[in-house]
């Protein structure tokens, strides 16, 4: 069975809407599969798995060519807000959950939710800060520890 | 599209082992076809999620994903992985002899 993927770590680095949504699809599809999945968020992916902050995750509304808006636009106050809300709307209408409910599922297939120790220390945060299907603070070693024999996947 | 012989019945079935006529099922095939996947035997709660799987093909021509099978089945999320450790919406649907579900999410 060479031809299968048993396997994946993903990596989350960014803490905008469209930077983390595609982690978490990738890794709840992966456990729907029945492979195994590992996610590591590290730097600004860290806002994800906060507690206060990943109700708050926005759309970035400036240097985003795929909102097709002008960056002048993008920078009034409460664009990102608008954007967000509309592409809020947009995923409910499509049944896709938003951040908290869909970090729970994915707590419950299983999969091995991590945060980065260098991003954590660099934030000043402790495993306090964290939603509770965060399993451990771990360090970029331990991550290729977690992530050995299986595909590693950077977004 | 190939015949397979499951629980002693001669079935047509998919490349990946799923039937392509969900009528075909019964449920003998069900408890041979999740011995193959290593789910042996098929208790009360595997019972409860296969029914529902049916049901919803039934009603709308496509199986439901681990995430609306977590909200509308009675089964939760974990316990579905439980019982269906490689994937429980895809075995759950196989098992069921019903097709693949193809949402993302």
């Amino acid at each position: 069975m060479g031809d299968t993927i048993e396997k994946v770590s993903i990596i989350i680095s960014k803490g905008s809407l469209e930077g983390i949504y595609p982690g978490l699809i990738m890794a709840n599809g992966a456990r729907a599969e029945g492979i195994e999945a590992n996610l590591f968020f590290t730097f600004f992916g860290l806002d994800a798995i906060h507690a206060k902050r990943l109700e708050h995750i926005k759309v970035a509304s400036v240097g985003n060519p795929g909102m097709h808006m002008a960056s002048l636009i993008g920078v009034l106050p409460g664009m990102s807000a608008i954007a967000t809300h509309m592409m809020e709307k947009k995923m409910e209408a499509f049944d896709i959950p938003g951040i908290p409910e869909f970090m729970e599922l994915i707590g419950d297939t299983g999969a091995g939710i991590y945060a980065c120790k260098a991003s954590v220390d660099l934030f000043g945060f402790t495993k306090d800060d964290f939603i509770p299907q965060v399993e451990d603070i771990i360090t970029v070693g331990e991550f290729y520890e977690k992530a050995a024999g299986g595909q590693i996947i950077f977004t | 599209m190939t015949v397979d012989t499951i629980a002693g019945i001669p079935v047509d079935v998919n490349e990946e082992g799923f039937l392509t006529d969900a009528s075909e099922w019964n449920e003998d095939i069900a408890v041979d076809l999740a011995r193959r996947e290593g789910i042996d035997p098929l208790t009360d709660r595997h019972w409860e999620v296969l029914r529902f799987m049916r049901a919803e093909y039934e009603a709308k021509g496509t199986g439901p994903t681990v995430r609306i099978l977590g909200k509308t089945s009675g089964v939760p999320v974990k316990e579905l992985y439980q019982l269906f450790p490689k994937g429980p919406a895809k075995l759950a649907a196989k098992i069921a002899g019903i097709p693949k579900p193809r949402g993302c999410i």
